[in-house]
């Protein structure tokens, strides 16, 4: 390359450098290789040089060319990235600002209980079944083996609506009734469980005047109360989540179930904590028996025949059971500060598309 | 029911401990609820003497003594007046923890004299209230013994719940005869029952049952006249037993039938027979006659009420409690015993309308062996001869025992059929015989005994079989379901119900669970308040009224939040609400309905100016719920009329032809005010009962095709000006139905008032989306599809573009 050329690229190659935005970069590269630019000129007075020194000046100023190029294209590729560097920081916003608002809700926790004993009786073939709440005294008492005279009936227990005496509608006192209409209404084998609200003439610390239970009945022909244990301690571990929940079956009383049992789970009360699990101590959380044969044949089935298990128990107390919650009154409140605490994600549905327990 | 062990085992030779009978009573259905052991509490106390009792050098009301506990000699600050030299107490050493004040004693320094221990009062000791001083023990008791045993207090007391049907375990006796029946020992006999007792002399008292038709109110009534007693303190054991158990004793006649009614659950009563005028006659009340109790009240009887009277007056509520003015006293000397059977059902319904609970009405409720009137009053005539002296009369008695005796089918096989556990026929007929049930050899009939009214039929004897054999020896028996994947669920209703909650929660709102009753006043502010559907015994006016609507209540729930300073909040419920043809029972009389409420304005944030909710927000929710009940929401309908507790102008109804699936909007001032609640308040109920089941579609559930057009979609803007009347929904519904095959979308995006526009008149902006399907559109196409647009919207509303 002769001096003038080498002159020249140094020329070029220095205006390049200098060059400090994009179109000062692109004035040079008019300047050198625009069609008046000083390389081009060069090229096109190549024709006026003799052959034999043509050649080589040729391939000089194609040297001298893709030199100032590839200066201008490293630059240009320089200067773009400042460009994008200098943009990203003048783009720079507050990342710790609170996001805009989406107000979250809240399940009450006695609707999340019914879901979750819905999903371990739903697996266990139960159904759903339901009755109303306003009854008549034949579904809430008679034919559940409780007579007329039965305190139960009296007024301390059962909200009774106006009408005549005898025959005034009643607010269901528990969820049996529904045993009844649904033995009525389909012939056995039969597995229902009927979640709903019901209604007792009581209000103090430990009483709502309304409150809900779940009502099971299973009646076949075979049905015995080892299907009853085996049924309810598989509820009673699923539902609390205690793998080895000791279950106890032990006597009692109930107008429509005979034999009757409460069952009691295992808890332990130490430092004044109550916890579910192997502990030494029980709890009672729910009745249950052989549905008594008087009210099988109340609802038309022979007794000789069809045979099974019913059971009752109150969703506000397995609800505080599981979930700490400490006093029955506030469950119907409604206050914010309480649903937002003990109510659960909308999205946090019972069923076996949940974490699995270790 | 409440016994102590050793009382028990008067009853029971037994050498089971005290957990053991515990664990067994449980699991016979005498479910134990405390047991009250006082000697483990009272362990650490023993008997000491006081050597020496010297003022403190400190303090003139403190003296310094030297205790003799037995083992040792201990110096003790103590603060009890009657402290002094030479009497005996009750040491409790430093470490031990005192019942009392529930403090641990700690050895400590009292105005510088050093105190080892404690010297007692029966209040520390948690036996009594007495604080005066400190508990003195006679001179003789032996030093260094635990006080409980000195005492008397180390007899355990256990107290069982009782189910209604076991009248039988309200005496000791049917206890003991359970335990015995399980394996826990023998049953012993009891001393002089069923022996007599040899009369005198003819009763002077004679009864007389004038029930007229109702002879079983009171069938049998067994007396004796003792003459010539001396009334005083019952002997000490019987009065630890009684104070065991929580009774005051009174006096030995007194005592003597308590201790019957504990003993052998035999209620009697002790009339001082001087006190009586004439014979004894039992009937039933008149209404509004006045009986003056035994517990110094009076009383109101009726008719249907069994009272024990004398010829002049009413003394006493039959199986429920004596009279007053006829009771024994100190200075009795003539005693008129009575051991009678009253009516379970008009037992229980007297002492409930009468508001009275006793140990003789808990026993006549349940059931009394009518075997036990006579062998009782026997029974009770010997002992009152034992403790009080006097001579006893010839038995009266009027009436007669009630057949008790019955007989039911047993199938021993029945057992396992019910319980699912094989128990042998020979042990279910030790079990039954064991509670004394009368079995014959072979033929499998089984007749209950006279203290088992409950026993009904052959279901009872198994679960008798069954609970002595015990529910723990029942084989756990998989219940598998049916098939191996379960079919769903919930009914339709119940689906409802979860979509509804899940999506209004997904929405922002609290879910809430109110009374399915409210005050008639809010009733009848939402529709309610039927007569048909009010509360005929009510807890409180605030509770009595079946509720019409939810939103009564998620209002007065809103206001509560809002005085609390929860300004800004949202809560909803799923639940019934109640028309008055749910009084006979109808379905239709009570649905299920979603209410919801939002109050105050949206959050302030550096994002969005804050804006108080409106009744387009409960417009949103109503639409929310009714969308998780895939009710068919763009065939809705928007109307302006609301029920008449909403705002008039600012509401409005969701329907389905003229069907209303929801109302939503503000609520009427009047209504605010009458909750007492501020605005702003949006509202909305909807009723999920009324949304149509869908129609089941040919392909079941099948999707049609997936049908994309391959061109591109164009949006339009227009500004409409119509006049203020004029809804939006009008000019939307015209927009899409210029051409509906080619408009896609069409939406409000601005709502503009005021310069440039007139008076009286509003531009609605519209951004309408084409979606063309054959072929691209051209500006020719463009300008037919807008003019169509601006042609409809014109005719349907007056509205002129924008210029």
């Amino acid at each position: 390359m002769s001096d003038e050329l080498t002159a020249l690229r140094d020329e070029l190659e220095g205006a390049v450098q200098a060059a400090d935005s994009l179109e000062a970069l692109e004035d040079v590269r008019v300047r050198a290789l625009g069609r008046r630019g000083a390389v081009t000129g060069l090229m096109k007075s190549l024709g006026r040089s003799a052959p034999e020194e043509r050649r080589e000046r040729g391939q000089a100023l194609n040297l001298l060319k893709q030199a100032v190029s590839d200066a201008i294209d490293a630059r240009r590729a320089a200067l773009a990235e400042a460009e994008l560097e200098r943009r990203l920081a003048s783009e720079r916003i507050d990342v710790t600002l609170p996001v805009r608002p989406a107000p979250e809700g809240s399940l009450h926790p006695i609707s999340q209980t019914i879901d979750e004993v819905t999903q371990i009786f739903g697996e266990m073939g139960f159904r759903w079944a339901e009755g109303p709440d306003i009854e008549d005294d034949w579904h809430n008492f008679t034919a559940l083996n409780i007579p007329p005279e039965h305190p139960a009936r009296q007024e301390m227990d059962t909200f009774y609506l106006a009408g005549e005496a005898g025959s005034r509608p009643v607010l269901r006192t528990h969820t049996s009734p529904v045993q009844i209409r649904t033995m009525q209404a389909a012939p056995p084998p039969l597995r229902v469980i009927v979640p709903g609200r019901t209604y007792r003439s009581d209000h103090d610390a430990t009483h709502s005047p309304m409150f809900h239970q779940v009502e099971g009945l299973a009646i076949g022909k075979a049905i015995h109360m080892g299907h009853l244990k085996g049924c309810l301690i598989e509820f009673c571990r699923a539902f609390f989540g205690v793998a080895d929940l000791p279950v106890r079956f032990r006597p009692s009383h109930f107008p429509f179930t005979e034999p009757s049992a409460e069952v009691d789970i295992g808890c332990t009360r130490e430092g004044g904590q109550l916890r579910i699990g192997a502990g030494g101590d029980w709890l009672e959380i729910l009745g249950s028996g052989m549905v008594h044969p008087k009210v099988i044949a109340n609802c038309g089935l022979d007794p000789e025949e069809w045979q099974g298990f019913a059971f009752g128990m109150g969703i506000e107390r397995i609800a505080m059971l599981k979930y700490g919650i400490p006093d029955l009154r506030t469950m119907f409140d409604s206050d914010l500060r309480w649903l937002r605490h003990y109510g659960f994600p909308p999205l946090d549905i019972p069923g076996l598309i949940a974490e699995a327990a270790e | 029911m409440k016994f102590t062990f050793s009382w028990l085992k008067d009853h029971l030779d037994t050498e089971a401990s005290l957990d053991e009978v515990c664990e067994a009573l449980t699991m016979l259905g005498l479910e134990v609820d405390g047991v009250e052991d006082r000697a483990r509490d009272l362990a650490a106390f023993t008997t000491a003497r006081v050597l020496s009792a010297e003022p403190h050098p400190q303090a003139d009301r403190l003296r310094v003594c030297l205790v003799d506990t037995g083992a040792e000699e201990v110096q003790v600050v103590c603060g009890a007046p009657n402290a002094r030299t030479g009497m005996m107490g009750v040491f409790a050493p430093s470490g031990s923890w005192i019942p009392g004040t529930d403090l641990r004693l700690k050895k400590t320094t009292i105005r510088g004299v050093e105190s080892n221990g404690m010297l007692l009062s029966e209040r520390e000791l948690g036996v009594s209230d007495e604080h005066e001083g400190i508990v003195e023990l006679p001179a003789d008791t032996p030093l260094g013994a635990p006080y409980a045993r000195i005492a008397g207090l180390d007899d355990p007391v256990i107290e069982i719940g009782l189910t209604p049907n076991r009248g039988d375990c309200a005496g000791i006796r049917g206890i003991a005869r359970d335990l015995a029946a399980r394996g826990l020992g023998a049953l012993k006999g009891v001393p002089g029952w069923g022996e007599t007792v040899p009369g005198a002399f003819e009763s002077p008292v004679a009864v007389r049952l004038e029930l007229g038709d109702r002879p079983e109110a009171c069938p049998l009534f067994a007396g004796r006249y003792v003459r010539g007693v001396s009334n005083g303190p019952s002997p000490k054991w019987v009065q630890d037993r009684l104070r065991a158990v929580g009774l005051r004793p009174i006096s030995a006649l007194v005592d003597i039938t308590n201790y019957f009614t504990l003993d052998m659950g035999r209620p009697l009563h002790v009339f001082d027979a001087d006190r009586l005028e004439g014979d004894v006659v039992v009937r039933m009340g008149r209404d509004g006659e006045e009986i003056a109790a035994l517990d110094g009240r009076s009383y109101t009887a009726d008719a249907d009420m069994t009272l024990i009277c004398d010829e002049a007056k009413g003394n006493a509520f039959g199986g429920i409690m004596g009279g007053e003015a006829t009771g024994c006293t100190e200075d009795t000397v003539n005693v008129f015993l009575e051991s009678a059977l009253f009516d379970p059902l008009r037992t229980a319904a007297t002492g409930r309308r009468i508001g009275v609970q006793s140990d003789a009405r808990y026993r006549f409720e349940r059931g009394v062996d009518p075997t036990s009137a006579v062998a009782g009053m026997e029974a009770a005539t010997r002992m009152i001869l034992d403790f009080c002296g006097g001579e006893a009369s010839l038995p009266v008695v009027a009436g007669g025992e009630p057949d008790w005796r019955r007989r039911y089918r047993f199938r021993p096989e029945r057992v396992e059929g019910l319980g699912g556990v094989a128990v042998p026929a020979a042990r279910s007929v030790e079990i039954l015989r064991a509670l004394g049930f009368g079995v014959e050899d072979g033929a499998m009939s089984v007749a209950p005994p006279p203290w088992r009214p409950d026993i009904l039929g052959e279901a009872d004897l198994v679960e008798e079989v069954l609970r002595v054999h015990g529910f723990e020896h029942i084989p756990v028996a998989d219940f598998p379901a049916p098939a191996v994947l379960p079919a769903p669920a919930l009914t339709r209703a119940a689906a409802h119900a979860a979509k509804l909650r899940r999506a209004l929660a997904a929405a922002g709102m609290a879910e809430a669970v109110t009374f399915s009753f409210m005050p008639a006043g809010h009733a009848a502010l939402f529709g309610g308040g039927d007569a048909l559907l009010r509360l005929d015994n009510p807890i409180s006016t605030d509770l009595d009224c079946m509720r019409p609507s939810i939103l009564p209540n998620l209002l007065d729930a809103a206001r509560r939040n809002a005085d609390g300073g929860r300004a800004a909040g949202a809560l909803f419920e799923v639940g019934p609400v109640f028309r008055p043809e749910a009084a006979a029972i109808e379905p239709e009389g009570q649905l299920q309905a979603a209410g919801g409420v939002r109050w105050g304005a949206t959050p302030r944030h550096w994002s969005q100016r804050p804006r108080p909710v409106d009744a387009l927000d409960a417009k949103a929710d109503a639409l929310t719920a009714l969308k998780a009940l895939e009710a068919p929401v763009d065939k809705l309908r928007v109307t302006a009329d609301a029920p008449a507790w909403f705002h008039p102008g600012r509401s409005g109804a969701l329907r389905l032809g003229a069907v209303p699936l929801a109302w939503f909007g503000e609520l009427h001032p009047r209504v605010l005010e009458a909750f007492d609640a501020a605005g702003p308040l949006a509202a909305f109920e909807a009723f999920p009962d009324a949304v149509p089941v869908p129609r089941a579609k040919a392909g079941g559930k099948l999707r049609p095709a997936l049908s994309r057009s391959a061109f591109q979609p164009v949006e339009r803007d227009f500004a409409f000006v119509v006049a203020e009347e004029i809804e939006a929904d009008s000019v939307l519904r015209a927009v899409r139905n210029a051409d509906k095959a080619l408009i896609a979308d069409a939406t409000v995006f601005d709502v503009y008032r005021g310069k440039g526009i007139e008076q009286g008149r509003k531009s609605l902006a519209v951004a309408v989306t084409l979606q063309p399907q054959d072929a691209t559109l051209t500006d020719a196409d463009l300008e037919a599809a807008s003019a169509r647009i601006v042609a409809a919207v014109a005719k349907a509303t007056g509205a002129v573009l924008r210029g």
